[in-house]
């Protein structure tokens, strides 16, 4: 029962535009604006990129040749069975991996070329992941673990806090900063990490199967605010199996052997707010 | 509940409507990040704050980390303040003796001038005599001068009895000795020249002695080899064993317990330290004269002076330091290790910490500096917990020995130099094994 009252919270509960640009005088906080790009620039541009890898003896060739452009605002699924080369390219977007051949632009900068250090600080500034398995501290507080990207950015302690604070508000776990992951349900969780994903304005939101240890209810609940999100000018990628899942972006790309076969708009997404509205009632009428 | 719900619902949806495509949006999320926002220098006081977290989250498993540490410098600072204490002691005892005192002892010496540890064989070759005494006393700068006989003989009054150092000493040996006497006097130059047999007792042998009867020892006779001697004071406390002594006139001694022409030892007060080696040189040459030992022969007698003695006693003290430290240094490495054993469990335990680490963007050098503060932090506890210990230690060791409790600023920084430096040396190599992980392997790590 508690538990179905905690889903029926809201799953975005930042305000419209507009009543966020009114309401934007405390503290000095100036309108919130995305990292967005100028107009139309593509926000990933990669280019015929490899990668190849020993694993013992034997060399696995994950990736061989992809080409794509992502444009600001989009929301991108990335599809294709176990083996097809998705998380390779999921590692070389995020920045966690070097390729072995081809380049790769994010945000007008050549990533591919960076160095170690200065990959770091991409993955700090421009990039925020939400993982499949959540990846929170369990030992620290839902706003620690929040605060943690701003720490490795730099920021001030009171900037950190108030930002956390905005990001958990943002993702409507206003009310439980406080508690420890083991304390949180899943759904709770994952938008933990979506907070902290957040935090540092990124260009670029990384999900990798962020719906892979939830429920189909909890689901819908975090796809949910990855598209309101999206809605507000964040680009996304998100790594799924799911066929259903890709069903909520607005473009769906599908790797097989290491290859991209196949990218396509989706002509109708899914609406997850809508179906997360009639969830939440459904919760609240069974919990009744 | 249920309204915030619909509200929350509402505005986003409608949004989404106007806002298909991917035409960008300079909609509100968080504010972007301005160069003011950022303030470098606080990422140390961060990562200590990370470090100290991690340590409590496993607080049983860090306190008993740090207990090697603890251990080991407890044991280096109680080493220290101990031989210290007894090196403070020993060179009290000696400056007590006088700083300008040469000491002719009769024995195998050499011709040249360094120190030679008084021998088996110096007690048994005699060359030293009465007559070395007086001619000695006549160079120049010599203020005073002793000839000493010593004797263990059996101490007896009325029922009482106490074996003990009889010496035959000089009216002048009170000032090279730096005698006080608490009751009575010193005996008398006639009392010197007509050899009367009197004696002056040291605290022990007094306490031994008189403290039966509570008599009050002066005027008292007590007999020493069967011959009545008549107390004339007693001495005050010098302490270490200095107070089991009996004095008697030296003429006496000669006459009636020692019955040999040749003596034990001279002592030769000079006026001032700085003159102590011009002085030992005359007297080199003048024993040399009298004993006729041609040149290039070892002296039959040796000669030394309290400073020689004081860079004795040090030579021992700081072997004794470098043994004692040198044992529980060996504690403090299997401290160490005990830490970097830790660490890397740590680090491993922690893999898919740092992988989220990484992976939202913490440099190598923060994840490095994360372990090696953490390591730090464990041995300067350790450090500081043992440098209490260690005092406290020290303070109980000394009061037990009856030694002085030197504090020097050695023993007071010491601790955290070796603990620090124990938690660098001790840390590095996990916080490297962190810092150099891949952070997809470490991401994909339970």
């Amino acid at each position: 029962m508690n538990q179905n009252m905690d889903m029926s919270t809201t799953p975005v509960s930042f305000s419209s535009p507009k009543t966020t640009r009114s309401s934007s005088a405390p503290d000095g906080a100036a309108p919130l604006v995305v990292n967005a790009d100028k107009q139309g620039k593509p926000i990933i541009v990669v280019n015929n990129l490899h990668k190849r890898y020993q694993i013992g003896r034997t060399f696995v060739h994950a990736l061989r040749g992809v080409s794509l452009e992502v444009l600001p605002g989009e929301f991108v699924a990335v599809r294709g069975p176990s083996g097809s080369g998705k998380s390779t390219f999921m590692n070389l977007i995020g920045c966690l991996d070097h390729p072995t051949q081809g380049t790769y632009w994010l945000s007008g900068k050549q990533v591919s070329q960076l160095s170690s250090q200065e990959l770091a600080r991409v993955r700090n500034r421009l990039i925020g992941f939400v993982f499949q398995g959540f990846n929170l501290l369990s030992r620290a507080s839902a706003l620690s673990n929040v605060e943690m990207p701003m720490i490795y950015a730099g920021l001030r302690k009171e900037l950190r806090q108030r930002r956390a604070r905005q990001a958990l508000q943002l993702v409507g776990l206003g009310a439980r900063m406080n508690h420890k992951p083991s304390e949180l349900s899943g759904g709770q969780q994952q938008r933990v990490a979506i907070a902290r994903a957040l935090v540092n304005s990124p260009s670029l939101l990384l999900a990798d199967e962020p719906t892979g240890n939830l429920d189909s209810r909890t689901s819908v609940e975090v796809i949910a605010i990855l598209q309101a999100l999206n809605q507000h000018g964040l680009t996304i990628v998100l790594v799924t199996h799911e066929p259903d899942i890709a069903e909520y972006a607005s473009r769906q790309i599908t790797f097989r052997d290491g290859r991209l076969v196949r990218d396509e708009p989706v002509a109708n997404p899914r609406d997850a707010q809508a179906e997360w509205a009639i969830i939440a009632k459904q919760n609240i009428d069974e919990a009744l | 509940m249920n309204t915030t719900t619909y509200q929350g619902k509402d505005a986003p949806s409608s949004a989404s409507t106007s806002t298909s495509g991917p035409s960008p949006q300079r909609h509100s999320i968080l504010p972007p990040l301005k160069k003011r926002d950022f303030d470098r220098a606080g990422k140390l006081g961060s990562n200590i704050s990370i470090a100290l977290e991690a340590l409590w989250a496993n607080r049983l498993r860090s306190l008993l980390t740090t207990l090697g540490i603890f251990i080991g410098v407890a044991a280096v600072i109680a080493a220290l303040i101990m031989t210290q204490g007894v090196g403070a002691n020993i060179t009290n005892t000696i400056s007590s003796l006088g700083t300008n005192i040469i000491t002719i002892s009769p024995g195998a010496g050499s011709s040249s001038r360094g120190f030679r540890p008084p021998t088996e064989s110096s007690g048994t070759t005699l060359s030293l005599t009465p007559g070395d005494a007086q001619a000695v006393a006549k160079i120049a700068h010599v203020t005073a001068e002793s000839p000493i006989i010593s004797v263990t003989e059996q101490v007896v009054y009325g029922n009482q009895n106490w074996n003990t150092r009889v010496q035959g000493v000089s009216t002048s040996f009170q000032t090279i000795q730096n005698w006080t006497i608490v009751q009575g006097g010193w005996f008398s130059s006639s009392d010197y020249q007509s050899a009367r047999s009197v004696a002056l007792l040291g605290q022990t042998v007094y306490h031994q002695l008189f403290d039966a009867s509570g008599m009050n020892p002066i005027g008292q006779n007590i007999r020493i080899r069967d011959q009545v001697y008549r107390v004339v004071g007693i001495l005050d406390t010098k302490g270490n064993g200095a107070d089991d002594v009996v004095f008697v006139p030296f003429s006496t001694a000669m006459d009636r317990i020692k019955n040999s022409t040749y003596i034990d030892q001279i002592l030769v007060q000079v006026d001032d330290s700085g003159n102590i080696d011009s002085v030992q040189g005359e007297i080199t040459t003048l024993l040399e004269q009298r004993h006729r030992i041609p040149k290039g022969n070892a002296d039959d007698f040796n000669l030394t002076n309290s400073n020689q003695l004081l860079q004795t006693a040090n030579q021992f003290t700081s072997l004794l330091t470098y043994l004692l430290v040198g044992i529980a240094a060996i504690s403090l490495a299997v401290g160490g290790i005990g830490i970097m054993n830790i660490m890397i469990v740590s680090v491993t335990e922690r893999t898919r910490e740092i992988g989220i680490r990484i992976s939202i963007g913490a440099q190598r050098e923060d994840i490095r500096s994360q372990f090696l503060i953490e390591a730090l932090i464990l041995s300067l506890i350790g450090g500081i917990l043992g440098m209490f210990i260690g005092f406290l230690l020290g303070f109980a060791i000394t009061n037990l020995l009856a030694i002085p409790f030197v504090v020097t600023v050695t023993t007071l920084l010491m601790p955290f130099v070796i603990s620090a430096a124990i938690g660098v040396i001790f840390g590095l190599y996990p916080a490297a094994r962190a810092a150099r992980l891949d952070p997809i392997e470490a991401l994909r790590s339970l």
